[in-house]
C-alpha cells in the first residue's frame, strides 16, 4: 500500500489494482470550515485529471481532481452527508472516492508523501 | 484540487485575489502596488489571524476558523479591525448644505451626535460608495469604504465648495465591537456607552486617549464602533480580548454576517451600475429630498421610486446545500437570464446556503419560484425576505 499527492494537493492511495482518492490535510486547513462535497457515482469512467468531485468551504469552492485513471467504485456517501468529516479525518475517514485503476502507471511522477510534506512546507 | 476563493469581503470592493499557493497561475504576470499593513498587522499575526490582501492592505480573514468566528459574534462579542476603512471630517461654514450636494440623506435636520446611513452618488443615479454620516457639532464625521476611499476622497475634494475642508483622519484606527455582549464589556472601558441608542455617538475617553465611540455596526447585532488614535489601538484591542467574552473575528466572518443581516456589500452588492431604488435603500433617501432633490441622479431616482425600478435586490433560499455563489445568473422558468447573484455563501446560523442578487422587478416578489445557474449546474431558488437572520440592534426603547 502506497500514497501518493498531487501538486493539486489530493491524495491517491493504491492496494493493488484499486485507489483511494482524497484531499490533503494542507488542503482541508487551506479550505477551512467545509460545508459541502459532492463525490463522483460508482461506474464513472474517469480520465487522469479530470474533474471527479466538488468540494466547497464558507470562502471557497474547488474541484478535486482524479490523480489517475479508472472506474469508480464507490463515493463516500459519509462526507456527502457530512463535510466537516473531510476537515476532522481528510487523509483517513474523510475520502473522496474509490477507483478501478486502469493503468497503475499512472501514478508515475506524483510525489510521495515525505517529498509531498516537506514541498507543503515551503508554500 | 482547484481553488477558487470567496472572500466577498465585508463592506468593499475586493481589491485583488489571493493567489492559492501552490496553484502556477496564481496572481501571474499581475502587476499590483505593495500593500499597505493596519497599524495592528504584528497584533493580528500574534492572534493567529491568517492574513489575504482586501482593499489593498494585508487583513486577517480568519483566526479560528469563519464558522466558529461567526457562530461567536451571534452569541458573544466580535472585535472586528476596520482600520482599512476611511475616516474623513468635514467643516466649514453650511457643511451639511454642502454634503446634501452629494449625499441623498436629511443632514441638515439630523441631530448632534446621530449617524445616517448614506451613498455618495454619480450623476446617473448610481452609487460611488455608501457611507455612514455623523454630525459632532458643527462637523460632520464620515465613515467610507477602504477600498474606495481615495476615489471618494477626489470626488469630495473635487465637487464640494472650497469652503468645506476635507480632513482625511489617517492618523485614526477603527475597531467594531459586534454582538450580544459588546455592551457590558464596553461598559467597563468607556462607562456611558450603554446609553447610547442605535446609531447615536459621542466622545468617550479610554485606555487614556480621547475615542469617539458610535453604537452602529455591520453585522445586525448590537454593537459599536471605535475611533481611536492608531497609536493607542494596540492597547485598547488588548484590553477588549483580554475580557473572555471577546473573539477577534475576521473578514470571513464579517462577510458571512452581514450577509445573514441582508446588508449590501459595496463593490459586490452596489456598484456604479445600480441605484438606491434598485438595492432597496430608499429608506437613507430623506423625506424633504425625495420632493426637493438637490442631489446627483435626482431625475433617475425619482423616476424609478415613481414607477418602479427594472431591477430589484433580494435574497433567495436554494434547495440544498451546496452554495451559489457571486456571479452565478438568475433564470426564470424558461431559461431566460433574469437577473444576477451579488453576494452568496453558506449561513453559520441558519447551516444553508443563502443569496442575495438582482431580479426583474416583476419577478421579485416573496415566494417566487426561480432557478439559479452556476457552473453549468441549476438550483431551484425562491425569493426571500431580508434579513435572513433578524436583526438584533439596541433601539432606545424598544430594549430593556
Amino acid at each position: 500500500m502506497t500514497v501518493y499527492f498531487t501538486r493539486e494537493h489530493e491524495w491517491i492511495r493504491i492496494e493493488g489494482d484499486t485507489a483511494t482518492i482524497g484531499i490533503s490535510e494542507h488542503a482541508q486547513e487551506s479550505l477551512g470550515d467545509i460545508v459541502f462535497a459532492e463525490v463522483p457515482e460508482a461506474g464513472r469512467k474517469l480520465n487522469k485529471g479530470q474533474e471527479a468531485a466538488v468540494v466547497e468551504s464558507v470562502k471557497a469552492a474547488s474541484d478535486v481532481y482524479s490523480p489517475a485513471a479508472g472506474e469508480v467504485t464507490e463515493g463516500n456517501q459519509a462526507v456527502a452527508d457530512d463535510p466537516a468529516l473531510i476537515n476532522r479525518d481528510p487523509e483517513g475517514e474523510g475520502w473522496f472516492f474509490k477507483l478501478r485503476l486502469d493503468n497503475s502507471s499512472d501514478v508515475e511522477g506524483l510525489m510521495d508523501e515525505a517529498s509531498y510534506r516537506e514541498w507543503v512546507k515551503t508554500l | 484540487m482547484s481553488k477558487e476563493v470567496h472572500y466577498g469581503p465585508t463592506d468593499e470592493t475586493q481589491a485583488r485575489g489571493e493567489p492559492f499557493s501552490g496553484d502556477p497561475q496564481g496572481g501571474a504576470g499581475l502587476e499590483q502596488p505593495p500593500l499597505q499593513k493596519l497599524p495592528l498587522d504584528e497584533w493580528h499575526r500574534g492572534q493567529g489571524g491568517r492574513m489575504v490582501p482586501f482593499a489593498g492592505y494585508e487583513m486577517p480573514v480568519q483566526y479560528e476558523g469563519i464558522m466558529a468566528e461567526h457562530l461567536w459574534v451571534r452569541e458573544n462579542a466580535g472585535l472586528f479591525d476596520v482600520s482599512h476603512m476611511g475616516q474623513i471630517l468635514f467643516h466649514g461654514a453650511n457643511v451639511d448644505a454642502a454634503l446634501e450636494t452629494l449625499l441623498p440623506a436629511e443632514l441638515k435636520l439630523l441631530g448632534d451626535m446621530r449617524l445616517r446611513y448614506s451613498m455618495l452618488l454619480a450623476e446617473d443615479g448610481t452609487i460611488i460608495d455608501d457611507l455612514m454620516a455623523t454630525r459632532r457639532g458643527d462637523q460632520f464625521y464620515i465613515v467610507v469604504n477602504g477600498a474606495t476611499k481615495q476615489g471618494d476622497l477626489e470626488v469630495f475634494e473635487a465637487l464640494l465648495p472650497r469652503t468645506t475642508v476635507v480632513d482625511h483622519m489617517r492618523e485614526q484606527a477603527l475597531l467594531a465591537l459586534q454582538g450580544p455582549k459588546a455592551a457590558e464589556v464596553l461598559e467597563a472601558i468607556a462607562p456611558g456607552v450603554s446609553e447610547l441608542g442605535f446609531m447615536q455617538g459621542a466622545p468617550f475617553r479610554a485606555v487614556g486617549h480621547p475615542v469617539w465611540i458610535s453604537r452602529s455596526g455591520y453585522t445586525g447585532e448590537d454593537g459599536f464602533e471605535i475611533s481611536i488614535p492608531s497609536v493607542a489601538v494596540q492597547q485598547l484591542a488588548d484590553w477588549l480580548v483580554g475580557d473572555e467574552r471577546v473573539k477577534p473575528i475576521g473578514l470571513g466572518a464579517r462577510d458571512s454576517l452581514r450577509l445573514e443581516a441582508g446588508l449590501p456589500l459595496y463593490g459586490h452588492d452596489i456598484d456604479r451600475t445600480t441605484t438606491p431604488v434598485m438595492a432597496g435603500l430608499t429608506f437613507a433617501i430623506g423625506k424633504r429630498r425625495r420632493e426637493e432633490g438637490g442631489f446627483p441622479g435626482f431625475t433617475r431616482i425619482r423616476e424609478e421610486m415613481l414607477n418602479g425600478p427594472a431591477q430589484k435586490r433580494v435574497g433567495f433560499d436554494v434547495d440544498g446545500r451546496q452554495p451559489v455563489r457571486e456571479g452565478a445568473l438568475v433564470l426564470d422558468g424558461e431559461g431566460n437570464e433574469v437577473g444576477r447573484i451579488t453576494s452568496g455563501g453558506f449561513s453559520p446560523s441558519l447551516q444553508r446556503p443563502i443569496v442575495m442578487g438582482y431580479v426583474a422587478s416583476h419577478l421579485a416578489e416573496v415566494g417566487t419560484s426561480l432557478k439559479l445557474g452556476q457552473r453549468g449546474k441549476l438550483f431551484d431558488a425562491r425569493v426571500a425576505p431580508l434579513p435572513f437572520v433578524p436583526h438584533r440592534y439596541h433601539r432606545k426603547g424598544a430594549n430593556a
